[in-house]
């Protein structure tokens, strides 16, 4: 083959190749399309699910009223307060930041090269739960999400400042320097938490702890829908140029990439980003981790495909896992951390068993 | 014009890496750059590439300036310039075809750049033509061996559409016949004729001569015969110093390998090809210090 003539073999040996996957523009527009609409449907269908019966045609009756159009049926007052004040939030900030950790996760792990990373690597989850436990603690819970974004942004510091001696991040002192202060950031809440806490404001410290999306509102939403927004869009856009890195920092570089730049730019974006979904929402463990593996088999590795499929099917699993939590134990709720947790991790062991797993090696 | 070297001097804390220095290679010519290990080989097709920045002196290509404030940016030279490094990563999770693409990324939009357009399949099939991979393309990169990854690299590197070609070490873990293959397609790729040093392996150049026309190629090798076989010119590196250059005659003497490398060696024309072929002597000692004058046959049955 080596002096093999040039010309012919272009469309004649190709078919008999083994090919390893369709890489298809068409194959993938289908899952994303389909991905929508099922991510619109679950959305749709959230709403109705819950301890008080609402009809879609009643969920399409109060959104529309909302949205001010005319010549809709009547909503009772109490189903439009259920519909438009507790389950359309809910399940919008699941979607929210179900779309923003998958997101967060999948650049993560391109990042650091490292498969096993998660949004929370930088130590992000730890410091935001230490903010979130002392404000907790002194009897002050309306100011959780802004002590958990602080928190979070404060590990984030730490952690590159500790990662940038001598000016170059690499992947390997980011996450080693993220699990030191993911360490310190644990010692100290479990201090806070044995010094302080007792019976209320431990069980809403554990119900954060694990990740809960009980107190979603449209300003939770807006927090989540803004950052997702913005931070998100300009992530989506700079990390198609994770691409280069495909072969080493070398390869990238001698690509016209500015490998330091982009990869502080990009970690600071993400840290940026889950710090904000931190805040409404706790950290919700698994997402960030499993769901970027799984879209990998849909779309292949390259970012401009994986990463807008992460965002929709993020998005989906958060609103499919927000509401077994609300519901499957009614009255009851679950922590959705521990559902994500109960479905992510046989996913991922069939993942491990069944990928070839030298390629993560 | 091509590339040129002026007094480039590099120093990493305190160490000196490069220098000064100087060289001028012109359009499409195969140089070869050789020295033992710690020369600085690899810290020179960096410079070229812009990856580093020469402490004094600068490369030059096609006359411009590569890196400073007035010279090309990275992004400029990268279209300029492909660098292959000594080794890839195996376990990439793209096909072929995905691999080469990646070498269009310096041609796109920083933003929104067409992933994938029309126009970037077209350069990377060509790419794929070029090296004579046309049969790789829908190949998962993990199934391809030593020799057929390296040819893609150097598809990828072709699709930056480069005037310059940086390879660190291509040879490396191929075997003889990859080599060769590899070697001689590095040689078509570049427009000189490279009559007089060809050895019956010039595999795909009818294919890639006008495609490639005006490439001009630099290469890290570590095999003197390889280099003697392939190179129209040499620079022979020793800790940092252009010891020598010239072509492979005229660099490739005894007294100058035995001086850099230390080693006892005969060199005779190749009986084909003419150019010098290396032989080594088992020496039992170091030639350097007492090595007598070199003689042109010495143990008359080693020699084959």
């Amino acid at each position: 083959m080596r002096d093999g003539s040039v010309d012919g073999l272009v469309d004649g040996s190709v078919a008999a190749q083994p090919t390893r996957r369709g890489t298809g523009a068409g194959r993938y527009l289908g899952w994303l399309v389909l991905s929508i609409v099922a991510l619109v449907l679950a959305a749709a269908l959230a709403v109705t699910i819950g301890p008080a019966d609402v009809s879609l045609t009643d969920v399409a009756a109060s959104l529309g009223g909302h949205a001010g159009l005319p010549g809709l049926p009547a909503v009772p007052p109490l189903t439009d307060s259920i519909v438009w004040q507790l389950r359309l939030p809910r399940v919008l900030t699941a979607a929210m930041v179900g779309a923003g950790l998958a997101l967060c996760g999948a650049v993560m792990q391109s990042v650091t090269r490292n498969p096993l990373a998660d949004p929370y690597l930088l130590g992000l989850s730890s410091g935001a739960s230490l903010g979130a436990v002392c404000v907790v603690i002194l009897g002050v819970s309306f100011a959780l999400p802004a002590a958990a974004f602080l928190g979070a942004l404060a590990a984030l510091v730490a952690t590159l400042s500790i990662a940038r001696v001598g000016g170059t991040i690499t992947p390997g002192r980011a996450v080693l320097s993220g699990l030191a202060i993911a360490q310190l950031g644990a010692a100290g809440t479990s201090f806070v938490i044995f010094w302080a806490a007792k019976g209320d404001s431990y069980r809403e410290i554990l119900n954060w702890l694990l990740g809960s999306l009980a107190g979603s509102s449209w300003t939770t939403v807006a927090i989540s829908a803004g950052a997702l927004a913005v931070v998100g869009t300009g992530i989506v856009l700079a990390a198609t140029r994770l691409d280069a890195f495909t072969f080493g920092d070398t390869a990238a570089a001698s690509l016209g990439i500015d490998v330091n730049r982009t990869r502080w730019a990009l970690l600071a974006a993400v840290a940026l980003l889950t710090g904000a979904m931190v805040s409404v929402s706790g950290s919700i463990g698994f997402v960030g981790l499993i769901l970027p593996h799984l879209v990998r088999g849909l779309s292949g590795p390259g970012h401009r495909r994986l990463l807008p499929l992460a965002v929709v099917l993020g998005a989906l699993f958060l609103v499919i896992a927000d509401t077994v939590a609300r519901t499957v134990f009614d009255p009851r709720e679950l922590p959705v951390g521990i559902i994500t947790a109960f479905i992510g991790v046989p996913v991922f062991i069939v993942l491990i068993k069944s990928r070839k797993a030298a390629a993560w090696a | 014009m091509g590339v040129v070297l002026d007094a480039v001097s590099f120093r990493i804390g305190g160490t000196d890496i490069l220098t000064e220095v100087s060289a001028a290679l012109p359009t499409g010519t195969v140089t070869g750059l050789l020295g033992p290990n710690g020369a600085g080989k690899s810290t020179l097709l960096r410079l070229i590439a812009g990856l580093e920045r020469a402490d004094a002196g600068g490369v030059e290509l096609d006359g411009e300036r590569v890196g400073g404030r007035s010279g090309l940016s990275r992004r400029e030279t990268a279209r300029r310039v492909a660098l292959l490094e000594q080794s890839a990563a195996p376990s990439v999770d793209l096909t072929v075809r995905e691999v080469v693409l990646l070498g269009r990324i310096p041609h796109r939009s920083r933003v929104l750049g067409s992933f994938g357009g029309d126009d970037d399949h077209r350069v990377a099939e060509e790419s794929l033509a070029m090296i004579g991979g046309s049969d790789l393309a829908d190949r998962a990169w993990h199934t391809l061996s030593g020799g057929e990854q390296q040819r893609a690299q150097i598809a990828r590197a072709l699709a930056q559409r480069p005037s310059l070609l940086l390879l660190d070490e291509p040879t490396n873990h191929l075997d003889v016949s990859a080599q060769l293959g590899l070697l001689g397609q590095v040689r078509g790729l570049c427009a000189g004729d490279g009559a007089g040093t060809g050895t019956g392996s010039s595999s795909g150049s009818d294919a890639s001569a006008s495609a490639g026309a005006g490439l001009t190629a630099i290469m890290a090798l570590h095999d003197l015969n390889l280099a003697a076989a392939y190179c129209d010119r040499i620079l022979l590196l020793n800790r940092g110093r252009l010891v020598a250059s010239g072509t492979p005659d005229e660099v490739l003497r005894p007294l100058i390998i035995a001086e850099v490398y230390g080693v006892d060696c005969d060199v005779i024309p190749h009986p084909r090809g003419g150019h010098p072929v290396i032989v080594f002597s088992p020496a039992a000692a170091p030639a350097f210090p007492s090595s007598p004058e070199p003689r042109i046959t010495r143990h008359g049955g080693s020699n084959r």
